[in-house]
């Protein structure tokens, strides 16, 4: 049974914490949080881009640094951890991951070096307004070589150099890679519950275009992507699950009410209690998506369900239970709580909220069981 | 990450297989029907029978040291082997009290003559141990002990009343917490001893359980006579005792019951949903429970992973484990109330001939809340998460530095 990181992967983890406790952190996310002209911290982003990161997983001979899925995990759960205000999911997670699974060599050798350099800044566009999205549902078209349609929300679009757009095509749906630097694409920058995090309206009139992997496959290839990227935004959350949970109790052994410490309540280490219990169950159900990522399992769409279920509850728990435990001051702008309330939402709702995920486990396991 | 033994695992653990297959039947719905067809000596004799077999092919004790009869084996072979061991009908229930707490506190705290008299017999089977540390008035405040022991020559007089102490009506021996010296702080005045639960003034009487059933008994203690070699530890170091053994018992509680995953299924695939459109797995609210369930239930499964990879590697595990005390008795009770609900009227029925899956939603529904405070209640654990790893600091307490005899006590 070898069910951890490895010790490299650990070294990688500590390295990364160090580095992110010094160049990110609530101060870098609260630069873009405070200036609506910003999307993401440009400073931060080159920095992460150095390290090696946005390349992680990406092979050597494409410009990255060939480690693995598993040091991705890694690295997903301290940039989560540092409420990290970059594109980098939908970089790495979609667009890299995207071009990896589904790419031909040429858009592989064009884009992926780019990627791996922090040049390129990549976006999904799925959403195309409220309520969960289907394959017949699709309005946005793509015949081969040009796209129209609107996409809303684009997480990251303002500030994407390229997006994966998944359209109609024919009676099917194909996943389209666009420029968005071009007369064709109109960006508009919206307003949302994290304002950490950029987000676009990205309008399509005819386009310019190219397919990413097989025509009428869009849907399955959609479906496969978003599976790889839960299990990486369910290590995101677990590190902000945790991050929460160590404000609330070190604030708890601090704050004096009652001539006492306030984590000395039952009432409050009790609510803690309960952020750990959800936090392990997460963090176990995870692991489990970091294994069946790095393996290419066939067990992958359950871990992946189980990992994004269990991390977007965590999530949504210890961001409302720090509030809670800090009191008053955890509802003051200056108190850092609101940053890990904003982004849990943000990273419940993009790429599936958790209902979604919930009947996607139910169903994978029905078809498991069948079989 | 791999979820591989290493090689000397899976040698042990082929021979734990082929050691399992020769003695017991695997477990299947159909075995466990007749395992409780067994009258209680039947079972018994099964049990005593099984654990001598399992002691002379050296799979007991297996983490025990050689000299007690053990393996020396680390942590990770005995886990292999309660992995093994759960796949079959194995009757080692009456002896997982005795070996999982009360033994390894007396290797701990004995003397060798008192070891040699003790452990090869528990651990061959022969005599069976119970746990005496609970009273009426001393439950999750279990230092609050009131049952008392006066020094008497070499002997102790003990007087007083233990309860929910499981198999007291079938043990040999027990562990016994009594109070030595009310004068002292509560945590201060108790002393820990081996009682011979065949001595005279020892009654033990079945508790009638609120789910109908008789597993646990209240122990009365009249003028029982303790010869004072049988103490373990000093007297006034009961209270140290008691967490060696209280820290055994958690890692022994825990494991899941009920019906599992695939039976739920066939449940909701069999009764209709509340809207009465179609079959309640059609039903999104009954989906996205069965997910939650699911995802805690793996989560807990997973976590064991994760102890046992530290264990594997010779590692201290983390306290990842200790989530699943807290989450399994109410994830039982709450999967059994959905259950009983979604039957409607008849849900209301639990008469095994006429229930679904013979009335095993009923069980649980009755049985999680004794599971949700044996061995510790949810808010027992959740305290102890909070202090012990989060470092959150303890409650002021009313009961320091005042000498028991002047504590209130309640009723």
């Amino acid at each position: 049974m070898n069910f951890d990181f490895s010790d490299d992967q650990k070294s990688l983890r500590e390295e990364a914490r160090r580095f992110l406790n010094e160049k990110a952190g609530a101060k870098v996310t609260r630069r873009v949080l405070d200036d609506a002209k910003l999307s993401y911290d440009e400073g931060l982003w080159h920095a992460v881009a150095e390290m090696g990161w946005i390349g992680v997983a990406i092979p050597e001979e494409y410009g990255g640094t060939g480690l693995g899925r598993l040091e991705l995990c890694v690295l997903a759960e301290e940039l989560g951890r540092a409420v990290a205000p970059i594109p980098y999911s939908s970089t790495v997670y979609f667009l890299a991951e995207a071009l990896m699974c589904s790419g031909s060599d040429a858009q592989k050798q064009a884009l992926l070096p780019k990627v791996a350099s922090g040049e390129v800044i990549g976006a999904l566009a799925l959403s195309e307004g409220p309520g969960v999205p289907t394959s017949a549902g699709l309005q946005t078209k793509f015949d081969g070589t040009t796209l129209s349609g609107t996409k809303i929300p684009v997480t990251d679009g303002d500030c994407a150099t390229h997006a994966i757009v998944v359209a109609k095509e024919g009676g099917g749906a194909s996943l389209a890679l666009v420029d968005l630097n071009q007369p064709g694409v109109t960006r508009t920058t919206l307003k949302t519950l994290d304002p950490t995090r950029g987000h676009a309206k990205l309008e399509f009139k005819n386009a310019k275009a190219e397919r990413l992997g097989a025509a009428g496959q869009g849907w399955e290839l959609s479906e496969a992507l978003l599976d790889r990227a839960a299990v990486l935004l369910a290590f995101e959350q677990v590190g902000g699950s945790q991050a929460c949970l160590e404000m609330a109790r070190d604030y708890a052994k601090e704050r004096v009410a009652f001539a006492r410490p306030i984590g000395s309540f039952q009432a409050i280490k009790h609510k803690l209690a309960d952020m750990y219990v959800a936090i392990e169950v997460a963090r176990s159900n995870a692991y489990y998506g970091a294994w069946a990522l790095s393996t290419e399992a066939a067990e992958l769409p359950f871990a992946a369900a189980a990992s994004r279920a269990a991390a977007s509850d965590a999530y949504y728990l210890c961001a409302k239970e720090n509030i809670q435990t800090h009191g008053g001051m955890g509802f003051t702008w200056e108190v850092d709580c609101h940053l890990f309330y904003r982004r849990a939402k943000l990273l419940a709702v993009q790429a599936g909220s958790p209902a979604v995920w919930k009947e996607k486990l139910v169903k994978r396991l029905e078809q498991r069981n069948a079989a | 990450m791999d979820f591989n033994d290493t090689p000397e695992e899976a040698k042990f653990r082929a021979e734990a297989r082929t050691f399992l297959e020769a003695h017991l039947k695997p477990k299947s719905a159909e075995s466990e029907r007749l395992a409780r067809k067994l009258s209680p000596a039947e079972y018994m004799k099964a049990a005593k029978d099984y654990q001598r077999k399992k002691a002379e092919a050296g799979f007991a004790g297996i983490t025990w040291a050689k000299e007690q009869g053990g393996r020396a084996l680390p942590p990770i072979y005995a886990v292999i082997f309660n992995q093994e061991e759960a796949k079959f009908d194995a009757p080692s229930a009456p002896f997982s009290i005795g070996l999982g707490m009360c033994v390894p506190t007396v290797i701990a705290f004995a003397d060798d003559a008192t070891k040699d008299r003790y452990v090869r017999k528990a651990l061959e089977g022969e005599e069976i141990w119970c746990q005496l540390f609970s009273e009426p008035g001393a439950g999750s405040d279990v230092a609050a002990s009131k049952t008392k022991a006066v020094r008497d020559g070499d002997d102790w007089i003990v007087n007083g009343q233990k309860v929910w102490t499981t198999g007291a009506h079938f043990a040999d021996f027990g562990i016994l917490l009594v109070r030595t010296n009310p004068d002292v702080e509560k945590h201060k005045g108790l002393t820990m001893f081996i009682v011979d639960m065949k001595a005279k003034g020892v009654e033990a009487r079945p508790i009638h359980q609120a789910s109908g059933g008789r597993e646990f008994n209240e122990v009365y203690f009249t003028d029982v006579r303790i010869p004072d070699k049988n103490r373990l530890g000093e007297p006034g170091q009961g209270w140290s005792v008691a967490l060696v053994t209280l820290m055994n018992e958690r890692l022994a509680v825990g494991g899941s019951y009920g019906p599992d995953y695939k039976e739920i299924f066939e449940f909701a695939r069999g009764i209709n949903a509340p809207a009465g459109d179609g079959p309640l797995i059609k039903d999104e609210a009954f989906r996205q429970k069965l997910a939650d369930w699911i995802v805690r239930a793996e989560g807990c499964k997973l976590a064991k992973f994760r102890t046992m990879t530290a264990l594997s590697k010779g590692q201290t595990p983390g306290p990842e484990s200790s989530i699943g005390k807290v989450i399994n008795a109410n994830q039982m009770m709450d999967i059994a109330n959905t259950a009983i609900e979604a039957q409607d009227h008849y849900g209301i029925i639990n008469d095994p001939d006429l229930a679904p899956l013979e009335g095993a939603f009923h069980q649980s529904y009755m049985f999680a809340p004794g599971l949700r405070i044996a061995g510790g209640t949810d808010e027992i654990l959740k305290n102890i998460i909070a202090e012990r790893v989060l470092g959150l600091p303890q409650e002021p307490r009313a009961d320091k530095g005042v000498a028991f005899k002047d504590l209130p006590s309640g009723r």
